[in-house]
């Protein structure tokens, strides 16, 4: 059997700001009331986080979890992964009103690199996506669900200033030149001071 | 002449000497000149030429007002016509020419318009152009077009690029004069976000040209000791050479940044639209200059005031040597006091009013200036140049008498603040009477949605014009509360001079420079019954041109309420609407251009097909082949080989655009038997069924096949068109009106992709692949079954869109290609082809099944075609049925799908209309059906369509006549929709 290939394979534009596709990434949306002690008990069993507060996304032993509503989360984990923690979930959550899918091979991921605390990254999301990008508006380990430019995407920055970005997979390669031109170089804005 | 002096000029370094091209001429300016004030350091007063009598034009102005000094500015695909020369920067080997003259800028032959200016008057295309009637379409409309328009774009595409920046703010200031930079400092001292934006290059707008001191300091020092006090604080942002270009709701507003105008070639965006959310906007965009209106008042080498003395102090250029001042307040003063002190000659200073005692009237009068008070001009003398001014009483008609040789008049009618940005959002305005001007009105600010006030004018934009009131006023309006009231200015309005002008002279005071308005048009659109402000505008076009009016519309209004003897206020002003002055085109695109235009959906086999023939077509952002082309392959061949390869054989389609959503939860059943028109909560798990969705209004929305997982989990499969918006339509329902109802959705579209095996020989090749058992025992017609086929794990769904047998498998998208790729190798064989979407369209029509869109078009329901089958009558309910149990729904005379076959074979035109011979009231042909699906069959080898007709499915083998474009008809006959294998035999093996 093939390996699963992601949407823009080795795809990587070095500017003011450098962005690289993530490869593959496995990928689980969890919907279900997430004050429920038998989502809480399956999340923490599966990959070991806690429940998310809102627009937050925390770390587990064995992935990641993101809020995305006040009904999903989305589970971050590799993607050898996601099949059997979906199946895992799926017998845990049984006779529970929750959903778990696997949507690893809808999306493609993305990280934008900067040279120093992030304050390039942060303005090259600027000028794609209508969000307060400034440190104390987004602070690091917070998901904004926003649109870059023409597309839907999601994203948050971590503690070393590195932006990880969503979008769905038939959309990569526009999202990848939108990122690519919007960190050209020349095209320092100088909207966030880096301290 | 206007000439450079010998020293001076605050913004330009005389050790850069600048090398420019202006009409093929090259010319010298230096590092900090603007355009214009290089034209003018090199005696270059004529600049352009007016729209409609082509009458020659001199630079005006000093900043974005300008109306005359416009250029086309660059070359090839760097050109951009319509550009301002005050407030373009020089650079070296800048290249500008000037617009609308021909053949040359100094004899033009439009200018004989200038001789027929009597017949050209107010509303003159609008009575001209009337009768006959089929003249306006064939002779007037294209030789209007030929001379409208001022520059002309280039035909290259732009060398540049650009770009948005979204930003957020507490507090955004727009205008960086020492208002702006006070009220940016009081905001940021309060601990708010600030952001400021100047539209110039300079910090500290007019206050050092205009003001000895402020607070205490020289104009240039607290300038930049505000600027490093600004620059150094981390809460302020700060830009220059950004123009706030309009205020809109809910604090936001667009900033035109022109970062590279200066620097071409520059590798960097040339203009950044700031696109900005502010809790409150501030602004403190100053003010401009009015003109006065007096004959000849257009001649180049009259300017105003207010722009003499910028020219003088910051660039070193004179526009004359001999200067008139014109004037009907104090502040003009200023103007001949600064040309005195740079050693120039004021011929005199022509004060309307009848006693000038103020400070600079008096300062002027003990430097030696002669002041003539109660006097106007009567006439400007010159043609291309001023020549001199002949002097008149005010208060008269104009009886000429002294004539005073000049070479350059400075006018002043006294200061307008620019309100525009105040006004875009809402702001209203008040008639100052005292000052002669309108100004905001604090009361009827722009509000935001908690109702309170979110902009604030500050300073000259305020009315407040200078010195410590203009001050306290930045402060009050960045931290509220009320300012001392200003001084009053020391001004008489003047709208007319002299104010008893007869026709004559009326006929010669200009208005709007650009669009050659003149009072006298305005008086005549008053007479011909023209009240309102904007409809006398429109009349005149007086402030339509690319300045929009900055210098003329108030003297327009003034002049207006004037002849209808009513109060200006009573008048009022025409709306102010963004952008503040013209924005690029390429600012407002941004980075959509090329490659990111839009975006460019991918399935995971994209790239394939397009290494292997695909001819494109859009659905919606995705691309789709619509065939594959061989070499030296026609479309139709392609097509045609495609669906015989199918019908003989097995066919790859890349399906992977459907849309693909999971419905699960206790009440899915429940909630699915209410959107779709048929019973989905009886479907066994491993059973595929085919759905209808409807509208609350009942019209046929979507359709799909829906697979049923497990016991309460099932997948929806809509049009690829479909996806987003039915997942929508879902989360509405659920949302907003089943808030109770135990059901999650999620759009599972690009998991997946998806591939239609179609053929007789498509389960011989799945054989071939290995793994899933795919007999027609273990995977019936309408069932669908999980594992694995060469490896790769899968679904694959027994449905049929093609009438064959027929396998959709669904794969998860980064297996895709490797599936494709298997079934390719695989089927090599079986003489397997891949099929575009035109091949797909065309074996669906051959088996009747409906498109939507097609055969759908918002008004349709599934009544009409002929799918009362899959609609459920043991349903209490789903959404649509009420609807389409309404009288109009249930007419018996609705048109209804039926199948249509030429006579001769031929394809019918798409969208055809079935005429009869009758006429309605309105003498328009009766038509009784129309064409809905048309294409050639290579399986039938003629043309098949389906339609929509008036009592269709009663009237089989009837003939119908269907109108072509070319004005003929062709003969139909009503058929079946489903020609091919009418029992489904083929598909059911």
């Amino acid at each position: 059997m093939s390996d699963p290939v992601s949407a823009l394979p080795g795809a990587r534009y070095t500017g003011y700001v450098t962005v690289a596709e993530a490869g593959v990434q496995g990928m689980i949306t969890l919907r279900g009331d997430p004050s429920a002690d038998a989502l809480r008990r399956a999340l923490r069993a599966a990959i070991g986080a806690d429940m998310p507060d809102r627009r937050r996304i925390v770390a587990g032993t064995a992935g990641a979890v993101a809020w995305m509503s006040p009904d999903e989360v989305l589970i971050l984990l590799p993607h050898g992964e996601a099949a059997r923690v979906v199946a895992q979930m799926q017998a845990a959550l049984a006779g529970e009103h929750a959903l778990v899918v696997d949507v690893s091979d809808a999306r493609a991921m993305f990280t934008l690199r900067g040279k120093g605390s992030g304050a390039d990254v942060r303005e090259v999301l600027a000028k794609l996506c209508p969000v307060d990008l400034a440190p104390a508006a987004l602070p690091a380990g917070e998901v904004r669900r926003t649109r870059a430019a023409q597309a839907a995407v999601a994203f948050w920055i971590d503690a070393a200033g590195v932006a990880h970005l969503i979008c769905f997979r038939s959309v990569a390669q526009y999202v990848f030149d939108l990122i690519s031109l919007s960190a050209r170089p020349g095209a320092e804005a100088g909207l966030f001071p880096d301290p | 002449m206007s000439h450079r002096l010998p020293s001076g000029g605050r913004l330009i370094d005389r050790a850069t000497t600048l090398g420019f091209t202006f009409n093929g001429r090259r010319l010298k300016g230096y590092g900090g000149d603007t355009l214009a004030s290089a034209l003018l350091g090199n005696d270059r007063m004529l600049v352009g030429r007016s729209f409609k009598y082509h009458r020659p034009r001199g630079i005006v102005a000093s900043g974005p007002e300008e109306p005359n000094a416009l250029v086309g500015l660059g070359q090839g695909a760097r050109f951009e016509p319509n550009q301002r020369a005050t407030t373009t920067d020089l650079f070296a080997d800048l290249v500008a020419q000037s617009q609308n003259h021909w053949p040359s800028l100094d004899f033009d032959i439009g200018a004989l318009n200038g001789l027929m200016s009597r017949f050209l008057s107010a509303g003159f295309y609008y009575k001209t152009f009337i009768h006959p009637r089929a003249f306006w379409k064939h002779l007037f409309e294209p030789t209007i077009r030929h001379s409208a328009g001022l520059g002309r774009p280039t035909s290259e595409p732009d060398a540049d690029r650009y770009e948005h920046l979204y930003a957020f703010a507490d507090v955004l200031v727009i205008g960086g004069g020492i208002a702006g930079l006070q009220a940016a400092r009081t905001a940021a001292e309060s601990g708010a976000r600030v952001m400021i934006w100047e539209q110039s290059a300079h910090w500290g707008g007019r206050a050092p040209v205009d003001d000895p001191d402020v607070e205490g300091m020289p104009p240039d020092d607290w300038i930049s000791a505000t600027l490093h006090w600004l620059r150094a604080q981390p809460n302020v942002t700060l830009r220059s050479r950004t123009m706030g270009a309009g205020v809109y709701d809910h604090g936001y507003a667009l900033g035109y940044e022109r970062v590279t105008d200066h620097l071409p070639g520059l590798d960097a965006p040339r203009h950044r639209l700031w696109r900005v959310r502010a809790g409150r906007i501030i602004t403190a965009t100053g003010a401009i200059e009015r003109p006065l209106s007096f004959a000849g008042n257009d001649v180049p080498g009259v300017m105003l005031a207010g722009a003499v003395r910028d020219y003088v102090v910051n660039f070193g250029v004179a526009p004359g040597r001999r200067t008139v001042i014109v004037t009907n307040n104090d502040d003009a003063y200023r103007t001949a006091i600064t040309l005195h002190s740079a050693g120039l000659e004021v011929a005199a200073v022509i004060d309307a009013r009848a006693r000038a005692t103020g400070d600079l009237p008096q300062r002027a009068r003990s430097l030696g200036i002669r002041v003539m008070t109660g006097r106007a001009i009567a006439r400007v003398r010159g043609g291309g140049r001023v020549t001199g001014v002949d002097i008149c009483q005010h208060t008269g008609t104009g009886a000429a008498g002294a004539l005073i040789a000049c070479d350059a008049v400075a006018m002043s009618g006294g200061w307008s603040p620019v309100v525009h940005l105040w006004s875009h959002c809402g702001g209203k305005l008040i008639w100052d009477a005292g000052a002669a001007l309108f100004r905001p009105d604090p009361a009827r600010a722009p509000t935001g949605a908690d109702g309170a006030a979110f902009v604030a004018a500050a300073g000259a934009a305020n009315g407040v014009m200078r010195g410590a009131a203009l001050l306290a006023d930045a402060r009050a309006a960045a931290a509220g509360g009320d300012a001392p009231a200003p001084e009053p200015e020391a001004i008489t309005p003047v709208w007319i001079m002299p104010a008893a002008a007869g026709p004559g002279l009326r006929a010669k005071m200009w208005l709007d420079f650009q669009n050659d308005v003149k009072v006298s048009d305005v008086q005549q659109a008053a007479r011909e019954g023209y009240v309102s402000v904007e409809h006398a505008k429109r009349y005149t076009t007086l402030g339509m041109a690319t300045d929009q009016g900055k210098l003329g519309n108030i003297n327009g209004l003034a002049v207006l309420s004037d002849a209808q003897g009513a109060p200006i206020p009573d008048v009022g002003t025409t709306t102010f609407r963004p952008p503040y002055t013209p924005i690029s085109m390429g600012a407002i695109a941004g980075e959509a251009r090329g490659d990111v235009f839009q975006p460019l959906r991918r399935t995971p086999m994209h790239d394939w097909h397009a290494a292997h023939g695909a001819d494109w077509e859009p659905a919606g952002q995705w691309r789709r082949p619509y065939c594959y082309l061989r070499p030296g392959e026609a479309r139709n061949d392609a097509v045609a080989r495609e669906i015989l390869a199918v019908r003989g054989g097995v066919g790859l389609i890349d399906a992977s655009t459907l849309g693909k959503i999971i419905v699960k939860g206790p009440d899915a059943g429940r909630f699915l038997d209410m959107l779709y028109t048929n019973m989905m909560s009886n479907l066994a798990p491993g059973k595929c069924r085919y759905g209808l969705m409807c509208s609350e209004n009942g019209f046929l929305i979507d359709d799909g096949v829906v697979a049923r997982i497990d016991e309460d989990t099932w997948l929806c499969h809509t049009t690829t068109g479909g996806a987003d918006r039915i997942h929508a339509h879902m989360e509405d329902w659920l949302q907003c009106e089943w808030f109770d109802w135990r059901v999650y959705t999620a759009n599972v579209t690009e998991q997946f992709a998806q591939i239609a095996v179609a053929g007789p020989k498509a389960r011989d090749l799945l054989q071939a692949l290995g793994g899933l058992d795919v007999s027609s025992g273990a995977l019936p017609f309408m069932s669908w079954a999980g594992g694995r086929l060469a490896g790769i794990p899968l679904r694959a769904y027994r449905i049929s869109f093609s009438g064959e047998l027929s396998y959709e498998l669904a794969t998860p998208a980064g297996h895709g290609l490797a599936l494709w790729r298997a079934l390719v190798d695989a089927g090599q064989d079986l003489g397997v082809i891949a099929y575009g979407t035109e091949a797909m369209h065309v074996m669906r029509a051959e088996k009747g099944f409906i498109m939507i869109g097609d055969e759908t078009d918002g008004t349709v329901i599934p009544q009409d075609l002929g799918l009362g089958w899959a609609i459920s009558r043991k349903k209490a309910d789903y959404i649509g049925k009420r609807a389409q149990e309404r009288a109009h729904m249930t007419d018996p005379d609705r048109w209804k799908l039926v199948g249509l076959q030429t006579l001769d074979g031929s394809v019918l035109p798409e969208g055809a209309y079935a005429v009869t011979d009758a006429r309605n009231a309105n003498g328009q042909v009766v038509t009784e059906g129309r064409v809905t699906s048309t294409c050639h069959s290579p399986t039938f080898d003629r043309g098949i369509a389906m339609g929509l007709v008036r009592h269709g499915p009663d009237r089989m083998g009837e003939v119908l006549r269907f109108n072509r474009v070319d004005g003929t008809t062709v003969e139909a006959r009503i058929v079946d929709p489903c020609l091919y294998d009418p029992k489904g035999g083929r598909q059911d093996v």
